[in-house]
């Protein structure tokens, strides 16, 4: 198990695991990696004094794009919360962050076992659809888990990341017979998914 | 813009997700209750208030206050609710007035979540009430709409809750004014911990702000009404509440039923009706599968209160996990054929491909692709398959009459109903990757719409391969089959059955219902019969409707049928004049939420003169054909289902012996 959670480049993106770095989901005792979840997790936005409905509240998306051979063929995020297929499903869209607390805020599930054979790639991102860049959102973060054990594989640190409003954070890619993860990490701008595909494509 | 409402005015909702602003002079609390299809309150868990302020898609304020904000996500509440009531109630006991005559009128207002007004409307006119109903969010026909009410109680809110069919509403009703005392008296109270459901928490009585309160909502009644919250719209849903009593053992706990009457006393927060408390028996559990297996299904292994509501949930997983099964199939054979087709081209437009043998081998190297990936796609959807057929060979003996088809020897062994079953089984459904796996298509009941059995010939091939008369002959067959079915799973007097066969062409399939006496008369016939049924169904839709509204059901006539009511149409638009037509479109809109439904039997040409006037009815039923037809879509990925009608085996007497049966009972338990 790579140890993930350390190193990360000061000035950097925020990045906790080394760029690029792949990471094969084979667990120790034997056996491939059959599910995971992807969470997001952000502080919500202070309230602001008398008028505090009109405090500029933070919501951020994850989203997972399904990829064969390189053309994207399904997308889940908060507006198509389960893949046609039912392999992978989003948990529902938060508009505000905070109520995990420290936990996963919006989580992406992945029955790696059920995804259609042609998929061979699936890449996770992270948006900030109220625009706010991550230079301004609290404690955010991004991880991959291990759903069968609850482990952590990569975890991104979002909060201080630069003027920047979105993150391309990892692919789970075939390898043989089972599934690797390469944690990207790249950040980029844009309010959905569709603003991504451009800075996508050249990861796959 | 905002569209100032008067009393009794409605007006569309462009979003679900709403924010209800309320301000006053006074501090007012607000409330939000959730009513049925007929308006009905289930019970105490369909009412948010300031001591228990949460419901599936909707979060009232704990507090009074002047000025209040609370959010509504229509989309979230549960599928039985159709009405979302939004209440206001002066505060008692903490020195503000008593009485809404005595402040400026209350002011009420539906704005976006972006802050736009949608709707507003001032309470005026409003003198000794101290409760008001001040706005109704309702559904109609797939969208939700916004009514300004402003029907206020001078007997406050006991009095409302009461008028809304809430069983011991004084009491309830003087729970939540305690718990706005004492929000208001800024006592911070935690709720006391595990407070055993049937064990009240005592409280002395004398001083209502400084005694702590009855514990809301503690024991299992609580999970029941989160269950809805989640499920997909038209996907199973746990029942608020009138499945959940169904399958739970009555075991002990329900000695506190009698709340006491004063204010100041604790109350018990349990549905009267509801006697759980015991967590109802867990599903049975499949067998640890051997290694590198799938474990065998069970039936009943999904979750639900009941066996009933379990194995609802099962057939709905089912039906899910077919359509994404073969989704994700097709859309790998999609891709492969697609990949093929661009590297076949790729092949022809190369110049370096047209002499020698390496074109063929390109092309020859793009087809094994194509296959292998063919190949290794069927080969995961036979697995799911084959999963799917085995539970299919464990769920289908297992299901409830309401749920089997007419061959299950579940129906040679009917008896009455004492309950209306959680759904019915419309028939089956299919996709052509697997035609022998027909998956159960159940229906919530009581039924949300009506249905309409097409007996034209344009829609599908086996309609076309049948001439006229023996399809029409069909077509009403199918339809006594359900209503016989309907008929048969409603307890004793709870539905009935009226029949319209303008000409009588229709004698012989009505045999079953004709011969056994289920039905409440004789099917009416004639232009005078027509209308004779129509009149007395609109009656009774316009009076109910009346009652609900102005809330004094208990004022309905007493010879009032308070049954259910299905009304068969044959040969429609035969025998109509426009006038019927026009009742038959009423009953159509506003019937099902009183409980009248229709089930046309009819071939959308015949009544073609009528040109599009006529397109809201039939897009108001739900179609269902008398032959095998694809014009079903699921809601998860939209493929087209191949329906079938469940159909009784020849030459057999279930659907007379059972309909007898029902006829039988009917008459010894006529009052």
């Amino acid at each position: 198990m790579v140890d993930v959670s350390k190193g990360s480049a000061p000035g950097g993106p925020g990045v906790n695991l080394t760029k690029g770095q792949a990471i094969s989901l084979e667990k120790k005792g034997g056996g491939t990696l059959t599910a995971v979840r992807m969470g997001l997790g952000w502080q919500a936005a202070p309230r602001r004094g008398l008028f505090g409905s009109r405090t500029r509240e933070i919501d951020l998306d994850a989203s997972a794009v399904l990829f064969a051979d390189k053309q994207p063929v399904d997308v889940v995020f908060f507006r198509h919360l389960v893949s046609d297929d039912g392999s992978v499903r989003h948990t529902g869209d938060n508009l505000v962050g905070g109520a995990g607390q420290g936990g996963d805020d919006e989580a992406i599930l992945v029955d790696l076992q059920r995804v259609p054979v042609h998929i061979d790639q699936i890449v996770f991102t992270v948006n900030s659809f109220t625009g706010q860049t991550f230079q301004e959102v609290q404690n955010a973060f991004c991880r991959i888990v291990d759903e069968t054990n609850g482990q952590e594989l990569a975890r991104y640190t979002l909060d201080g990341g630069g003027q920047y409003t979105a993150q391309i954070m990892a692919k789970v890619h075939r390898a043989g017979a089972g599934w690797q993860m390469t944690a990207l990490g790249n950040p980029a701008n844009g309010r959905t998914f569709q603003d991504l595909m451009p800075a996508i494509l050249p990861h796959l | 813009m905002t569209a100032e409402l008067v009393r009794g005015q409605n007006h569309p909702l462009p979003h679900t997700r709403l924010e209800i602003r309320v301000t006053a002079a006074a501090p007012v609390m607000a409330c939000a209750t959730l009513g049925d299809e007929r308006g009905t309150v289930r019970g105490t868990e369909w009412v948010a208030h300031p001591g228990s302020p949460t419901l599936p898609g909707i979060e009232v304020s704990r507090q009074a206050a002047a000025g209040l904000r609370f959010h509504i996500d229509l989309e979230a509440v549960p599928e039985q609710a159709h009405l979302v009531h939004v209440l206001l109630a002066l505060p008692e006991g903490v020195g503000g007035p008593d009485r809404f005559g005595a402040t400026a009128a209350p002011f009420a207002a539906v704005t976006s979540t972006d802050g736009t007004e949608v709707a507003s409307f001032t309470l005026t006119g409003l003198e000794s009430e101290s409760a008001v109903v001040a706005l109704e969010l309702y559904r109609r026909q797939g969208a939700w709409k916004v009514r300004a009410v402003g029907q206020g109680y001078a007997g406050g809110l006991a009095e409302l809750f009461g008028d809304h069919g809430l069983p011991q509403a004084r009491a309830f009703a003087g729970g939540i004014q305690e718990a706005v005392a004492r929000h208001l008296a800024s006592t911070v109270q935690i709720p006391l911990p595990g407070a055993q459901d049937g064990v009240r928490v005592r409280s002395d009585g004398l001083s209502s702000s400084a005694t702590p309160g009855p514990v809301a909502q503690t024991g299992p009644a609580g999970p029941v009404t989160q269950g809805g919250s989640t499920v997909p719209q038209t996907g199973p849903a746990a029942t608020g509440g009138t499945a959940a009593a169904g399958g739970a053992a009555a075991s002990g706990g329900t000695g506190g039923t009698a709340a006491t009457g004063g204010a100041g006393g604790a109350v018990n927060y349990t549905h009267p009706g509801r006697r759980i408390s015991a967590p109802p028996t867990p599903p049975p559990v499949a067998p640890p599968a051997e290694p590198g297996r799938q474990p065998r299904p069970v039936a009943g292994d999904a979750t639900g209160w009941s066996m009933d509501e379990r194995l609802y949930n099962q057939v709905w997983g089912m039906f899910e996990d077919l359509a994404r099964a073969v989704a994700a199939y097709r859309s790998a054979i999609d891709f492969a054929e697609s990949r093929l087709d661009q590297e076949l081209d790729r092949v022809l437009s190369d110049p370096r491909h047209r002499i020698g043998g390496a074109g063929e081998a390109a092309r020859e190297a793009a087809r094994v692709k194509h296959d292998q990936l063919a190949t290794q796609a069927r080969e995961v959807l036979d697995r799911d398959l084959a999963q799917l057929v085995a539970e299919s060979e464990v769920v289908e003996p297992a299901l409830p009459a309401a749920y089997a088809r007419w061959d299950n020897p579940v129906w040679h062994a009917y008896r009455v109903p004492m309950e209306i079953p959680m759904a019915l089984r419309l028939g089956d459904v299919h996709l052509p990757e697997h035609p022998d796996l027909r998956i159960p298509m159940l229906v919530r009941l009581p039924l949300e719409r009506g249905l309409w059995v097409d007996s034209g010939r344009s829609g599908s091939e086996a309609a076309l391969m049948m001439d006229e008369a023996q399809l029409r002959g069909l077509a009403v067959d199918t339809a006594v089959a359900h209503a016989g079915r309907l008929l048969a799973v409603y307890p004793p007097g709870e539905f009935t059955v009226h029949v319209i066969d303008p000409a009588g062409s229709a004698a012989r399939s009505l045999a079953p219902l004709t011969a056994s006496g289920a039905l409440a008369g004789e099917p009416a016939a004639g232009a005078a019969g027509v209308s004779a049924v129509l009149a007395k169904l609109t009656e009774r839709v316009d009076l109910v409707q009346m009652a609900v509204r102005g809330g004094a059901t208990e004022s309905l006539p007493p010879g009032l049928d308070t049954a259910e009511q299905l009304l068969i149409v044959n040969d429609f638009p035969h025998g109509f004049d426009d006038r019927a037509v026009t009742q038959l479109r009423y009953l159509a809109d506003e019937g099902p939420a009183v409980g009248v439904h229709l089930l046309m039997v009819a071939d959308r040409e015949d009544a073609g003169a009528y040109g599009p006037v006529l397109d809201p009815l039939w897009r108001s039923l739900l179609r269902i054909t008398p032959v095998p037809d694809d014009h079903l879509a699921d809601p998860w990925v939209g493929h087209a289902w191949t329906y079938e009608p469940p159909t009784v085996p020849p030459g057999s007497r279930v659907l007379f012996q059972v309909l007898e049966q029902v006829a039988l009972a009917r008459r010894s338990w006529r009052r």
